[in-house]
């Protein structure tokens, strides 16, 4: 039995980094056609690393960020935790609501939802990747939106999941949208039974 | 000297050195100072209870139950009485608004970390906790002031 994500062996790694460019061509389609913009995704590069690194790796505990956290349950169950920079939140509040150069951390209840819808389509972007890869079926519950101290978000999938270790699948996935930058990192979280029975239906040991 | 305490992690110090733990969600920073040596002690609780945790024992300084223990002894090796202690206490929040009690996590290290100061007559003189949103906490020994800082909210003193 698995205990922790280190014990993941490289095929294992390859396998959910190919789920991660699948699921990240899906999120990008989805997110093309809901703003009617261009959306191009840059190779998605999946990493086990653990939360330390994970905080470092995205700019110190205190970098805000704005955090869709997305659980899931089925043949699978975990949580998918889409970390954003301002960047986003602007493009899809200017695109829905016409309003400029918003400030992030204090958006209102309107504002909040269309971001979060958008960060609900790519979690099932993603989710249905998988899902599709291993014929599994997943559903998701509502998401849940905050914008808060990086450090802070990170509380959620450190501390939720029982069974998982100090690392976590974490998916460096930058984007494009209408030639402006955007970065976005996901923190994939299944619990390691699932991650196991995920592994096995995809033939990896 | 500052001294950071990263996630699920503990440190002590005398005055004037500082402690400070960053961007606290669910997890609860604890800061006890014995006033007269100024000794003072933050522990980064990330978890409640150490009991029903897998390999639980490889890293006692995540949970309450077995931090607290740890951070009083230390304290008492470079110079505090248990008996003056005094405690102040941030974090517990909620991060995410889900209906799902798997994300209580913020209250059940508040009620761990009381239980067990309580139980050990440490006093709680001040504290900034649960709502949802991140703090940053900073301790100074040489005041006992307890410096909260959060992101869209600014800093306060405790």
């Amino acid at each position: 039995m698995l205990k922790n994500y280190d014990e993941l062996s490289p095929i294992a790694i390859d396998c959910l980094q190919e789920v991660g460019n699948i699921g990240s061509g899906n999120a990008a389609s989805s997110l093309s056609a809901m703003l009617s913009k261009p959306v191009i995704m840059h190779v998605p590069k999946v990493q086990v690393l653990d939360y330390q690194s994970v905080i470092n790796e995205m700019g110190g505990p205190e970098k805000v960020l704005t955090a869709i956290l997305v659980t899931f349950k089925g043949d699978i169950k975990g949580m998918m935790m889409f970390l954003l920079e301002d960047a986003f939140a602007q493009i899809v509040v200017k695109t829905f609501m016409g309003k400029d150069n918003i400030d992030v951390i204090k958006m209102d209840e309107t504002d909040s939802s269309a971001v979060k819808e958008m960060g609900n389509i790519m979690a099932g972007a993603y989710l249905s990747a998988l899902a599709a890869m291993a014929e599994f079926t997943v559903a998701m519950d509502p998401p849940s939106l905050t914008v808060d101290m990086m450090g802070a978000l990170m509380s959620a999938p450190m501390t939720t999941l029982n069974d998982v270790g100090d690392k976590v699948l974490f998916i460096d996935d930058g984007f494009k949208i209408d030639n402006v930058n955007v970065d976005a990192n996901i923190i994939l979280v299944p619990e390691m039974e699932s991650l196991e029975i995920l592994m096995k239906k995809l033939g990896v040991n | 000297m500052n001294f950071t305490i990263g996630i699920g992690d503990l440190k002590v110090c005398k005055a004037p050195d500082v402690l400070v733990t960053y961007a606290l969600g669910s997890c609860v920073g604890v800061c006890l100072l014995d006033p007269v040596t100024h000794v003072g002690g933050l522990s980064h609780i990330m978890l409640p209870d150490s009991t029903s945790a897998v390999n639980a024992s490889a890293t006692p300084m995540r949970f309450a139950d077995t931090a607290l223990p740890i951070l009083l002894k230390q304290m008492e090796s470079m110079g505090a009485s248990k008996i003056r202690l005094r405690a102040k206490i941030a974090g517990g929040a909620t991060m995410f608004a889900t209906t799902s009690d798997k994300f209580n996590i913020g209250e059940r290290n508040i009620a761990a970390v009381k239980k067990f100061l309580a139980a050990n007559n440490i006093p709680i003189i001040a504290q900034d906790i649960g709502l949802d949103y991140g703090r940053t906490q900073f301790f100074y020994p040489e005041t006992g002031i307890m410096e909260i800082r959060a992101a869209a909210k600014g800093n306060k003193q405790f």
